[in-house]
């Protein structure tokens, strides 16, 4: 303990440019985001509380919590049924087109959200190439809350995957050749072995995909159709309030969600912490 | 369906007949995933290619070569060159200070880098309007001084540059703490200069994953919607991006257009992920891979 601390100090005293490099970072750091984002919530102490209140829990800013969470929600839980499947099929099973489809599983970080919203509501209007079934068989998706879900569903889905990828991998396979020479059958070692394992993986996957929905502007707009009371998310609330010059306004919704995403970025980070601690009690 | 379980070693064959599922099993779960993969990203892409398309190659290229289409294409790429430098700048140094450096409040700062993917999009707009527009803090005294910010080029670059900011870090900093710090350390010890260590220690070291953040980023800053739609004011040949045009032009029911601008983001983003696989592919011969994934 004593020689690594010693080592720390010494490697502070050789290598050069510390200053630069972390005055630099800590400088455009606060330009670019802590000083803007500052002013955000600095203009949300502008207002009285009661004012803060009645516009936070106006009916159409209620109605668009309701709509943005029971929707995340919704498309995170699908994300990690059908997401801990891929992850699963992409490491354990050698398939024609694996690596194709494990390259694809990207593409929601990659392509522009905008594509993604004009895509998906192509597809899913009535006359798209999925719409029309589910029209006939009476589900309407598109400018539907359905259709917020399935935009959602799209942005979050390598979240759940590639939480879920490496834990799989790093699975000693001796557990479950363990547990099948003991005479587990094979569903009871994946129910008591190995998904035990996954827990963690699995909850964080779900808090980033939810967290990543929570936000998402552009992939919504185009499919949820915008009716206020209805089909209207949240960050919509916020530009359209900006456009009526309504800064207040904007400025209080803007608070409850930046509030609601660090809840979940802390809570993201003990559950990374959490994952990392348990896989080093495995690795021992 | 045949599908191949063959592994290469006897002994993990051996051992799979006893912790792998039925055939049956595994065939349907290959299929489940296949389709919901196919249904929600396979479908989605190809559909913008059809649907740009669909009124034939004359239509398309007519589409791009519209004044405005053009006007938003090139406002598209200057952001990026002017987004691109800036982040991979901040992202060499603060990776540097943090992979190198022992500090107090390290670890705030290395949670402080991811704050703008936390925050939606078009909350990283509204900042820059309540700083910068007309009824923002700045906003008098920018029009006193005939200066625009907001529903202009800077507005568009600022708002971009906040949502790309940590991209280029992300990747580096966890890449040059597991490669410590001896190596420089030694290129110093041995006499050699900062900005030289730099270049030839470090920089070989950390090379594809330096450029895999730079594509990521450049990807990311060409097609940022949310956070550009709030600041630009969409005023066509003049603050549009690519992005931007291509909802005009969708609630303008120019489908062919919309989807034809759509398709060039598109191969974009293809041309990212297929650079992602190669850095990747390349990158996993060797020790200290950044075999890493862009959550």
């Amino acid at each position: 303990m004593a020689a690594s601390i010693s080592r720390k100090s010494r490697k502070r005293r050789i290598l050069p440019g510390f200053g630069v490099a972390l005055g630099f970072t800590v400088l455009y750091f606060s330009l670019i985001v802590a000083i803007p984002l500052a002013g955000l919530v600095l203009r949300a102490f502008n207002m009285t509380w009661d004012q803060f209140w009645t516009t936070v829990t106006a009916p159409r800013a209620l109605a668009s919590y309701r709509l943005t969470l029971g929707a995340a929600v919704g498309a995170a839980l699908i994300n990690v049924i059908f997401g801990s499947m891929v992850a699963w099929v992409l490491v354990r099973y050698r398939f024609p087109g694996r690596r194709l489809l494990d390259a694809l599983v990207d593409l929601p970080f990659a392509l522009p959200t905008a594509v993604a919203g004009i895509s998906l509501t192509s597809l899913y209007a009535s006359n798209g190439w999925i719409g029309r079934y589910l029209e006939a068989a009476g589900l309407k998706v598109a400018f539907a809350p359905a259709g917020v879900v399935v935009a959602m569903t799209f942005i979050g889905l390598p979240f759940v995957v590639r939480t879920l990828q490496p834990v799989l991998e790093d699975l000693d396979p001796e557990v479950e050749e363990a547990a099948a020479s003991l005479g587990a059958r094979r569903w009871h070692t994946v129910r008591r072995i190995i998904l035990p394992e996954l827990w963690p993986a699995l909850v964080t996957g779900f808090a980033l995909a939810l967290a990543r929905a929570l936000g998402e502007y552009g992939s919504v707009v185009f499919i949820a159709g915008n009716m206020p009371m209805k089909t209207e998310i949240t960050s919509l609330l916020i530009v359209i309030k900006l456009e009526q010059f309504d800064y207040a306004g904007a400025t209080a919704l803007a608070v409850v969600m930046l509030l609601a995403s660090f809840t979940l970025l802390l809570l993201i980070n003990l559950l990374q912490r959490w994952m990392t601690r348990r896989q080093h009690l495995l690795g021992d | 369906m045949t599908i191949a379980m063959t592994d290469h070693t006897p002994t993990r064959y051996a051992a799979q007949q006893v912790t792998a599922e039925p055939l049956i099993v595994r065939c349907l779960l290959i299929g489940v995933a296949a389709t919901f993969l196919g249904l929600f990203l396979v479908l989605p892409l190809v559909a913008v290619f059809v649907q740009a398309l669909e009124r034939g190659l004359a239509a398309y290229w007519e589409a791009l070569s519209d004044p405005d289409a053009r006007a938003a294409i090139r406002l598209t790429i200057l952001t990026a060159v002017l987004v691109v430098p800036l982040n991979l700048v901040f992202g060499v140094a603060a990776a540097w200070a943090i992979a190198k450096f022992d500090f107090r409040g390290k670890s705030v700062l290395i949670t402080l880098i991811d704050l703008p993917f936390a925050v939606s999009p078009v909350i990283s707009g509204v900042i820059y309007v309540l700083l910068f527009g007309l009824r923002g803090w700045l906003g008098p005294w920018l029009e006193a001084h005939d200066i625009k910010i907001i529903f202009s080029v800077p507005g568009i670059v600022l708002a971009t540059l906040f949502v790309t900011c940590p991209l280029v870090a992300r990747e580096l900093i966890p890449l040059m703490q597991a490669q410590g710090a001896e190596e420089e350390e030694a290129a110093v010890v041995l006499g050699a200069r900062g900005w030289q260590t730099f270049f030839r220690v470090t920089l070989p070291n950390i090379k594809w994953g330096l450029l895999y953040g730079v594509i990521l980023c450049n990807a990311r800053a060409m097609g940022e919607f949310g956070a550009v739609s709030v600041v630009s004011g969409h005023i066509r040949g003049l603050t549009n991006t690519m992005t931007l045009h291509v909802e005009i032009l969708y609630n303008e029911y120019n489908f062919v257009g919309a989807f034809a601008i759509a398709s060039l983001l598109a191969l974009l983003s293809l041309v990212t992920l297929a650079a992602k696989s190669l850095i990747a592919w390349k990158t996993a011969r060797k020790p200290c891979a950044p075999a890493r994934h862009a959550v």
